[in-house]
């Protein structure tokens, strides 16, 4: 075990700031990227949606 | 043995399902093994005895840098592949690869700068290491924008294509610059030919990371494949089907 209590797991042994920079900025990036193609996806579907739609009144 | 016929999924409204049962398989893993590779590197793995626990950014560094590369040399060979037999779903895979390996390049260079300013001084040197990962970094970008720079998909996916081929030169210069040149980057931490240098919880905790690297990429890629086939066949009728708008 390499951590004495919770607070000492955070301060990493002083590199605290790379080390959880480094991590977080993963864990940022990649929710950022799992919400921008769920984002999309239900762009789409609205935008194909209302162009079905449209068709429908025109024919 | 059953032998599977590869091409019958070369269609995008065969591959589509397809794709959308293997996401979760992939996601899942990617989870779980993340935890594990967490665990260990955060938990089990010992504090290294130069670097002090600034050394755990390795965990997350080499698999991004190491994916920054399988990325790249994935999406030049479906490009490569899409050009060549000038299939649709080929150059579609291309495209969907990109924006994670540029993200995963990003990472990486993230990651080095935050790890190279406590043991270096440093967040950043024009060493070869380092501009060499930064010019991929540009490679994936102008991938990306120069294929939504081109209205015409199929001459976009043709044009983004070649640049792709032509920037897998930047591979080998990546990965070997810590031989060619002094660079202040440090050699290869684990080769195929050496016995690793490292503790195992620490090469296992980095294995396990790079293994969950692989999964989330493989999952998030085809989850865009999924939405760029969409996106593309939207006026067929699978497509619109699939979007529930038939």
């Amino acid at each position: 075990m390499n951590w004495i209590n919770f607070g000492d797991f955070l301060e990493m042994g002083g590199y605290g700031l790379y080390v959880w920079g480094s991590l977080g900025m993963c864990a940022a990036t990649v929710v950022a990227e799992l919400m921008v193609i769920r984002f999309r996806r239900r762009l789409l579907a609205q935008e194909a949606g209302d162009e079905r739609a449209t068709e429908e009144h025109t024919a | 043995m059953k032998s599977i016929n590869w091409f019958h999924y070369a269609a995008p409204q065969r591959f589509y399902p397809l794709a959308g049962r293997l996401v979760p398989w992939f996601g899942t893993l990617a989870v779980v093994l993340t935890a594990i590779g967490l665990y260990i590197g955060l938990w089990v793995a010992p504090t290294d005895a130069q670097q002090g626990e600034a050394y755990r950014i390795i965990f997350v560094h080499v698999p991004t840098a190491w994916m920054s590369m399988v990325v790249y040399l994935a999406m030049a060979a479906w490009a490569a592949i899409g050009l060549v037999f000038n299939s649709r779903l080929s150059s579609m895979m291309a495209t969907a690869l990109a924006p994670t390996g540029a993200l995963m390049t990003f990472l990486a260079l993230w990651t080095g700068a935050l790890w190279g300013k406590p043991t270096w001084g440093t967040w950043w040197v024009w060493d070869a290491r380092l501009t060499s990962e930064l010019v991929l970094l540009f490679l994936y970008i102008g991938f990306m924008a120069l294929h939504s720079a081109i209205d015409d998909t199929r001459r976009a996916d043709r044009a983004a294509g070649l640049l792709a081929i032509v920037g897998v030169v930047n591979l080998p210069i990546i990965y070997f610059s810590v031989q060619w040149w002094n660079t202040l980057h440090q050699g290869a931490s684990v080769t195929f030919t050496e016995a690793p240098s490292m503790a195992t919880p620490m090469l296992m905790g980095m294995l396990v990371m790079a293994l969950a690297c692989w999964m989330y990429c493989i999952a998030v890629a085809l989850a865009r494949v999924r939405l760029i086939m969409l996106e593309r066949e939207r006026h067929t009728v699978w497509a619109r089907q699939a979007l529930g708008t038939a």
